[in-house]
């Protein structure tokens, strides 16, 4: 026993010596320096022992997206299999096409833009089959031909205008609440609280499910689904700790006297990190083309949003602020839904978008979280009747309103 | 046993022109579009159907047309290519003629960027188009250079030996194997060859089928003949075709139109042998044809410009064209049309044939 003792002190000891002979940095940086030293034998050796591949090469080519101006489609692809592609010549609907692009074999993961001439008629249906040069097709459908808008200044000013739509009035308007909430009991506050959780778990799960089909539909090489799930916890871990950090800043401001002001300004900052996310599900989904999801998105982003113009006000109750004060709050957390947008509409990528959409549900997790404490009674209940009564009323409204504004 | 028409004649150089057509494909001959000429009369520019983005609004692959050389074979020689064998005379006195056919693996590129490890026969798709007169005895001896079983089955009267399915005569022909198939060339008309194994579509859809023409002992009148075998590609194997064709390479008589005289008789041999698809056609444009089914009686039909065949089925054409310039002709199956099955004819004065038919390769 004490034999033994001895021996491990004296491996202590050895071990001290040589951490003090070479320095940390390097024992760490050692086995990373012999992995790159291995992986680069093993290439340039052309992996030794594993011999050819067998049967034919995989071919995969995704769309990623596609693009209808006047008499010319275009889609965007990219190769998500483990072999070169080449396309070497297109159909429309059974009929050989002239193309451009893709001259060269599309290598793994790497993407090329196919420009096809056909004058496409506006509402019909086409299928385009990329011909391989081993006779592999890989089809890809239109299912109602519709232009797709310019990425010009009108175009750029109507995503302004989606962003004003969903952050900047919501908010305002929200915000007009100020005199009510500095009135009304606070059982009644618990109501209006838990009717945003609502509207908020029905837009979670909605856009949940909107990521998981785009990702079904786009390249798989990043990911697909995954993306989305990776998206929610990326977005919610952000925001949680955008909002810890704000609640530090919170409490250190308190015991430095922090005005109800800055509390307010804290929050419309989170909360215009949130309405970011939320411009980008919107622009994403109307250059997907699915407008009528955006038109959704919009009504339930602003019906929700006009709940954060309520919870912006909350702490400022019982402060005096310039009008213009209250203008600034509103629009830091109502104008990053422009830019959102503006990203979402036109740097569109299906796997980029299934992220997005993962990021907004994600993202909306996280301020259901937070607010849920606000809905809790006098003895600390979470489902008491008028919380569970506000939650299903949210969820009915944002089902309506879906029904009214998808169809 | 004599050659009965001036293309019997040619037939028998049709090596010799083809080697031509090849070594001028050698020294690099530009493809010009050979309607430069023509293209005055008809409305035309000259510079129309070369190339696939100068395709005059027409569909067409990206790239024009493929590598013969590489393919080993060209539609534009395959048009007026028949094999006549050679012939000896039997004891009997009857003629017997002996063909050669010899299966074999061959990646061929079907249409520009496009390979498929087709099966051919003699190397090349369609087979050759064996020619014999009726009476005649026909031997072919038939070479297994693939590497899967093949035959041969004939359409014509004979017996059951020599029919060229599984369990009859020498059945199924093993890689590496040979065989003789011998008939009397009965009865006269158009007839076609394939293989016969299981299974038959991909078999037949992969190249291996070809055309026998049995001339009437009287011969028919001279004429500008020429074979066209409809075929496709089903180059993803679901059972649909991606590629439709005329001789196999879809659009090759739209880059190089089919040269034909002014005021003579032209005499299609047209047969289907698309496989996945219950019908073929054949359109001709700005003219009419007389239509002979199978080519078994010396009657026409009918006078038509547009006949429909099954999956092998077959009939003689035979026209003149009143007028020169170019005159399309295609599937009436829209959808074959464009997806490769469609070419034109330039209609010259006999004077300008030869050239125009050299400028395309065609061993006019």
């Amino acid at each position: 026993m004490e034999a033994r003792t001895a021996t491990g002190g004296g491996e202590l000891g050895e071990r001290a010596r040589t951490s003090a002979r070479h320095p940390t940095w390097l024992l760490g940086l050692l086995p990373l320096a012999l992995i790159a030293a291995a992986v680069g034998l093993f290439a340039a050796l052309g992996g030794p022992g594993l011999g050819e591949r067998t049967g034919p090469p995989a071919e995969e080519l995704a769309v990623e997206s596609t693009r209808l101006t006047p008499g010319v489609i275009e889609l965007t692809v990219r190769n998500d299999g483990p072999d070169p592609v080449s396309i070497a010549q297109v159909t429309v609907n059974d009929a050989f096409v002239s193309f451009s692009g893709a001259q060269q074999p599309i290598g793994r993961l790497a993407s090329e833009r196919v420009r096809i001439s056909q004058p496409w008629i506006e509402g019909e249906a086409y299928e385009v089959s990329l011909l391989t040069s081993t006779g592999a097709t890989i089809a890809h459908a239109v299912d109602a031909a519709v232009g797709t808008p310019d990425a010009d200044l009108g175009f750029f000013g109507l995503m302004a205008l989606l962003g004003v739509y969903v952050g900047v009035i919501p908010i305002a308007l929200g915000m007009l609440w100020l005199p009510w909430v500095r009135r009304i009991p606070p059982g009644a506050m618990r109501a209006v609280m838990a009717l945003t959780l609502g509207l908020l778990g029905f837009l979670a799960i909605d856009a949940t499910l909107e990521g998981l089909d785009i990702a079904a539909q786009g390249s798989q090489a990043f990911g697909g689904a995954a993306l989305v799930l990776i998206g929610a916890v990326v977005a919610y871990l952000a925001l949680s700790g955008v909002s810890a950090w704000i609640a530090d800043r919170r409490r250190r401001e308190r015991e430095q006297g922090a005005t109800g002001a800055r509390l307010a300004l804290l929050i419309a900052v989170g909360i215009g990190l949130h309405n970011l996310g939320e411009g980008l599900a919107i622009g994403s989904a109307y250059s997907v083309g699915a407008l009528a999801l955006g038109a959704f998105l919009v009504v339930g982003f602003a019906l929700h949003n006009t709940t954060e113009g309520l919870a912006i006000v909350a702490p400022i109750a019982h402060e005096r602020l310039s009008l213009a004060r209250l203008v600034g709050l509103g629009l830091i957390a109502g104008a990053p839904a422009v830019l959102g947008a503006w990203i979402g509409a036109s740097a569109f990528n299906s796997s980029v978008a299934a992220f997005l959409f993962g990021a907004g549900a994600g993202a909306i997790a996280q301020v259901i979280v937070q607010i849920s404490p606000s809905v809790r009674d006098g003895s600390g209940r979470l489902l008491h009747p008028v919380a569970v009564a506000g939650l299903l009323a949210g969820m009915a409204l944002m089902f309506s309103t879906g029904l009214l504004v998808s169809i | 046993m004599d050659p009965l028409t001036r293309r019997r004649l040619l037939a028998g150089s049709v090596p010799a022109l083809g080697a031509g057509a090849v070594a001028l494909h050698g020294l690099g001959t530009p493809a010009v579009a050979p309607a430069a000429g023509a293209g005055d009369h008809n409305g035309h520019g000259g510079t129309a159907a070369t190339g696939a983005h100068g395709a005059d609004g027409h569909a067409a692959f990206r790239g024009g047309t493929v590598d013969h050389r590489a393919n080993g074979f060209d539609p534009n020689q395959i048009l007026r290519d028949f094999d006549p064998g050679t012939t000896s005379r039997l004891p009997s006195g009857q003629v017997l003629r002996e063909f050669k056919l010899v299966a074999s693996d061959k990646e061929i590129e079907v249409a520009p960027g496009v390979r498929f490890a087709a099966w051919t026969y003699n190397g090349r798709i369609p087979g050759p188009t064996l020619r014999a007169r009726e009476g005649e005895r026909v031997r072919i001896t038939f070479v297994n250079g693939s590497s899967h079983q093949h035959t041969i089955h004939f359409h014509g009267i004979h017996i059951a030996a020599a029919d060229g399915v599984g369990g009859l005569g020498a059945g199924l022909i093993e890689p590496g194997g040979r065989t003789t198939y011998e008939f009397d060339a009965e009865p006269f008309g158009l007839h076609l060859y394939h293989c016969h194994v299981r299974p038959l579509a991909e078999h037949i859809a992969k190249g291996l089928y070809g055309t026998i023409v049995i001339d009437p002992k009287q011969g028919r009148d001279e004429a500008d003949e020429m074979v066209m075998v409809m075929s496709g590609f089903d180059t993803n194997f679901d059972r649909t075709n991606e590629l439709y064709a005329v001789n196999t390479i879809g659009f090759a008589y739209m880059e190089k139109p089919i040269v034909v005289r002014r005021g003579e008789l032209v005499r299609i041999y047209l047969v289907n042998v698309l496989e996945y698809d219950l019908v073929n056609s054949f359109h001709l444009h700005g003219n009419f044809f007389e239509y002979f089914p199978t080519g078994t009686s010396l009657r026409s039909s009918e006078f038509t410009d547009t006949v429909m065949q099954c999956q092998g089925q077959r009939g003689i054409l035979e026209l003149r064209f009143p007028h020169t310039g170019r005159y399309m002709f295609h599937a009436h199956q829209s959808e074959f049309t464009e997806l490769g099955w469609q070419g034109f004819f330039e209609v010259c004065e006999p004077g300008d044939f030869d050239r125009l038919c050299r400028l395309n390769g065609q061993g006019g």
